[in-house]
């Protein structure tokens, strides 16, 4: 069927492929919640939430219900638009980071082969890096409708903060590129799977990135945007009802995505170790690659975890001083030793 | 029409709508949120022309750092409603006077050019793609993309020096 | 004479090739379906929440303490210098991407050449610091 040019099947199978990544991930943000109290219990010799059915296993929804039924209160001296603006955009950005990450290869299903990426571009991870820049605008609106001065500095603060490690984690990224030689997230992955993990050429690289994903996500250690001894809840302190629970389920998503993206880059994507996917069924490899993507966002998950409830807070001024002074310089120096090694070993061939 | 015809009009409605809607706005806000989606359909018109690299970079830097920058000044300036300046009419007439002979330039350098005679995009629609874009760039224009790099140092000492006037 | 600016998309196919501009496409459906997704629940919230507004309820929240004045303020002026520099270190990041996916071609010559652009932007950079722009202590 084709119409204006379109193959509406083609565009059912996306719709279908969008809606059950997109459930995925908000299912994954949901359980993130209850697994990041449960490791906080686990590291902090608690029990975590146990009182909602089997191990507390029904308790994010409890919350995502008590949010839905909570009081929308909208401040009288706020914006009352942008407002409502904020933690959208919030929710918007980090529900459009999905749409480069090739979740597996190709299943076959009705005779028809589809790839397990809603959209396979040229600029794959550029596309990422566009989105999360903008992601200040979420918070910044926010905080600055809500016309409280603690929501405006936890705002300023957030803003700067991810506007400072976009840089290094930009520069980083380039060495990476440097050896890739390609921005599509798909042909980097199957470069992966027919050779090294990128973490074998680029391990500063990917200590770089590592800091600044803690960052862009606003996870401790450098959640100054809601540094609540100084600034209550930050950005989000005015916020009630669902409109907070955009801000806190964008923050899960955001933490999602971007283990998912550094799978992507440095740790083969949906490639499973030791295990030759060629000798398997079409659709079997590709069921087992999407969950080897998962295992391997799931330890991202866990470490995002770990790293919070193990190390404090960074104070502002140490926050820019590592950005600006250490991580820039740092990934420049990377990307040009990567760059003169790969030009001097291909001389010498 | 087909489709790539009604994203085109689709796209430039929704880029001239949003572009009045930040003139009109009143809050300064507003019209920087207004000026982001412009951007933002602009980056949809690179991307039907195949130029995606300009466009993603459209994305980034005009509506991801431009605009945070302009976010920042308006949202610190001090915006309570006393101290809003008064226009004055005579401005105003001057604006629009030069608004108008800009476009009266624009249009008339514009108009006879030959882009509107030729289909040079239309052949290859490669030439937006990162990896021409990068070589005709580094092999092309060397020497302009070093003297921008002496633009950027004068702007961040203007910056820096603009910025620390006050200590 | 418009049909000669507008796309150079062909006739679509499930056959994909990633230079086609038609592989945004799912892109703009994943746009339409998130911003559904957003509305639809921002009305839930909207129209499950009880509705008890009284006017302390609606005043701004600061740690108890009675507001003076709002805060539509000036800030300090570092926000803005971060945020100047990064718009100029941003673009600056940005001609790297199309040299990092063509460095090999371009060999000694181009990394030669980005080094000088560095080297230029190092200098400015050495400046900021000496300057102390970025110190956030005064």
């Amino acid at each position: 069927m084709t119409i204006l040019n379109i193959d509406w099947f083609f565009a059912l199978e996306k719709l279908i492929l969008i809606a059950v990544v997109i459930t995925g991930a908000l299912v994954i943000a949901m359980y993130s919640t209850y697994a990041e109290r449960k490791v906080a219990a686990f590291i902090q010799d608690r029990r975590g939430p146990n009182r909602a059915g089997p191990f507390g296993l029904f308790q994010p929804l409890a919350d995502g219900l008590k949010l839905f039924f909570k009081e929308e209160i909208i401040p009288s001296h706020s914006n009352k638009v942008l407002f409502v603006l904020g933690p959208s955009l919030a929710m918007l950005t980090a529900m459009m980071t999905s749409a480069v990450i090739p979740w597996g290869s190709k299943v076959e299903l009705f005779g028809r082969s589809i790839d397990l990426q809603i959209a396979d571009i040229n600029i794959g991870i550029l596309f990422v890096f566009g989105v999360v820049s903008l992601g200040v605008y979420g918070i910044l609106i926010g905080a600055w409708s809500s016309n409280n001065k603690f929501s405006l500095l936890g705002g300023l603060r957030g803003a700067s903060q991810i506007i400072s490690y976009e840089l290094a984690m930009g520069i980083s990224l380039i060495a990476l590129l440097m050896v890739t030689g390609t921005l599509s997230l798909k042909e980097m992955v199957e470069q992966q799977r027919h050779g090294h993990w990128n973490i074998i050429h680029q391990p500063l690289g990917f200590l770089i990135f590592l800091i600044c994903a803690f960052a862009e996500c606003n996870r401790t250690p450098f959640d100054l945007p809601e540094a609540e001894n100084e600034l209550n809840c930050g950005y989000h302190s005015e916020y009630s009802s669902m409109k907070l629970g955009f801000y806190l389920f964008a923050e899960y998503i955001n933490m999602f995505i971007s283990g998912a993206v550094m799978a992507c880059l440095y740790f083969g994507g949906y490639d499973i170790p030791f295990v030759d996917e060629s000798a398997l069924a079409v659709n079997t490899a590709a069921i087992l690659g999407a969950v080897a993507l998962l295992v391997k966002v799931g330890l991202f998950i866990f470490l995002f975890m770990w790293v919070r409830w193990t190390i404090p807070r960074f104070r502002y001024d140490q926050l820019m001083r590592l950005g600006w002074k250490n991580l820039i310089p740092l990934s420049l120096l990377n990307m040009f030793v990567t760059g003169a090694w790969i030009l001097w070993k291909s001389k010498s061939h | 029409m087909g489709i790539t015809q009604i994203l085109f009009w689709f796209l430039t409605a929704l880029v001239l709508g949003s572009a009045l809607m930040v003139i009109f706005s009143k809050n300064p806000v507003h019209s920087v949120l207004w000026l982001i989606v412009t951007f933002f359909c602009i980056s949809g018109h690179y991307i039907l022309l195949n130029a995606q690299f300009l466009a993603i970079v459209n994305v980034i830097v005009y509506a991801g750092a431009i605009m945070v920058l302009f976010l920042f000044v308006v949202m610190l300036m001090n915006l309570n409603a006393e101290t809003e300046p008064q226009k004055n009419k005579w401005l105003k007439f001057a604006g629009a006077i030069a608004g108008s002979c800009l476009l009266l330039v624009l249009v008339a350098a514009l108009k006879d050019t030959d882009a509107m005679r030729q289909e040079v995009l239309m052949k290859t629609g490669d030439i937006g793609l990162i990896h021409n874009l990068g070589m005709v760039l580094f092999r092309d224009y060397l020497l302009p993309f070093e003297i921008s790099s002496v633009l950027f140092l004068s702007a961040m000492v203007g910056t820096v020096v603009i910025g620390k006037k006050g200590d | 004479m418009i049909h000669y600016f507008i796309l150079q998309a062909g006739p679509v196919s499930s056959v994909s090739d990633t230079n086609n501009s038609f592989n945004y496409f799912p892109i703009a459906i994943q746009l339409i379906f998130a911003i559904a997704f957003v509305a639809i629940m921002m009305g839930v919230t909207h129209w499950l929440g009880p509705k008890r507004a009284t006017e302390e309820k609606l005043e701004n929240f600061e740690s108890g303490i009675e507001i003076r004045g709002n805060a539509r303020q000036p800030m300090a002026v570092k926000y803005f210098l971060v945020a100047i520099l990064f718009v100029l270190f941003d673009v600056e990041v940005i001609f790297f991407y199309p040299y990092a996916v063509n460095f090999r071609e371009l060999g000694w010559e181009g990394f030669m050449a980005v080094l000088m652009f560095v080297g230029f932007f190092l200098a400015g950079f050495y400046y900021i610091f000496k300057k102390g722009a970025l110190n956030w202590e005064d």
